[in-house]
């Protein structure tokens, strides 16, 4: 288990690759953001986006998937705050492969609850031509390593 | 008719609510944030949340579940005054996104949006970059969330 301790500034997680699937984008975005270019090829080859497009809200879930996959499905993690900025650069189509890294910026101790602490990372969505599709720059409640267990 | 002629600034409109079920939160949760404090009420209490709640991501997609109705409503709306709606584009993203309650099972959250501001797009005539602030409540009238959203807007 990863703890507070074990995310200093600099340190990095590389996310596993995930294919981004026609059938999950319209289905998010039949649920959260039903609007064409979501929906189908046609709506999204007839929009600015200039394919089958998911929803930002789509793009910034799958990044949580990817976060959790990669780091936070072994850290004694406590949820999130928030987030600072969020800058969806690129559509994100039907077929892409998504993949990344976040890196962490800052980590302090909670000055209020001394037995968490407070980690800024950014992350940056990567498709598969390396071109940057997001990026996020959000903080992790994470737990201090307990009294007595060695590392 | 622009988005700044719509609203007057700072003018809070209610744009619908969503009723977040344990059953919505654990699916959302197993698909795109399986965290503990998201998939199970048992290991949800032992968590700082106390008691199974919402993804954030889920809380956000809420708002937009919202405001995609509400926008076409006001498109119509618009409409039958003889009014074009502005030509709202995609989002380039949010900023401050700020969680501040959770959301948990059995909540019902009230979405909001204010128009804040609007810049011209120096690089693209009649283009412009208008910030929103997005809002949720729940059932006690906490709020829950809150961010500051962009949306660009055509001529």
């Amino acid at each position: 288990m990863l703890y507070f301790e074990d995310f200093p500034a600099g340190k990095r997680f590389d996310f596993k690759p995930i294919a981004v699937k026609a059938d999950e984008i319209t289905a998010f975005a039949a649920e959260f953001d039903p609007q064409p270019m979501h929906l189908s090829e046609e709506g999204g080859k007839a929009s600015i986006l200039g394919g089958h497009a998911a929803s930002g809200w789509h793009t910034s879930a799958m990044m949580m998937r990817m976060l959790c996959d990669g780091y936070i499905h072994e850290t004694a993690s406590e949820g999130s705050p928030g987030v600072d900025s969020m800058e969806w650069k690129k559509a994100v189509l039907a077929g892409d492969i998504l993949s990344g890294t976040c890196t962490v910026t800052e980590a302090r101790v909670s000055r209020s609850r001394p037995e968490i602490g407070i980690v800024k990372l950014s992350a940056v969505v990567k498709n598969q031509r390396g071109e940057t599709v997001a990026i996020c720059d959000y903080a992790n409640m994470i737990r201090c390593r307990p009294t007595g267990d060695a590392a | 008719m622009k988005l700044a002629e719509l609203h007057p600034e700072g003018t809070r409109e209610t744009i619908g609510s969503v009723h977040f079920t344990a059953e919505d939160i654990i699916r959302f949760a197993g698909k795109y944030d399986p965290q503990p404090f998201h998939l199970d009420a048992e290991a949800a209490k032992n968590s700082l949340f106390g008691g199974l709640c919402a993804s954030g991501w889920h809380t956000c997609a809420g708002w937009m579940k919202c405001f995609v109705p509400y926008w076409m409503g006001e498109i119509r709306r618009l409409a039958e005054q003889g009014i074009a709606a502005p030509k709202l584009g995609p989002s380039p993203g949010f900023r401050d996104m700020r969680w501040l309650r959770p959301v948990f099972a059995g909540d019902t959250i009230t979405y909001f949006v204010t128009f804040v501001s609007a810049k011209d797009l120096e690089s693209r005539p009649g283009w412009r970059i208008n910030t929103i602030l997005c809002e949720g409540e729940n059932q006690e009238g906490q709020p829950v969330i809150r961010f500051e959203s962009k949306v660009i807007e055509f001529p």
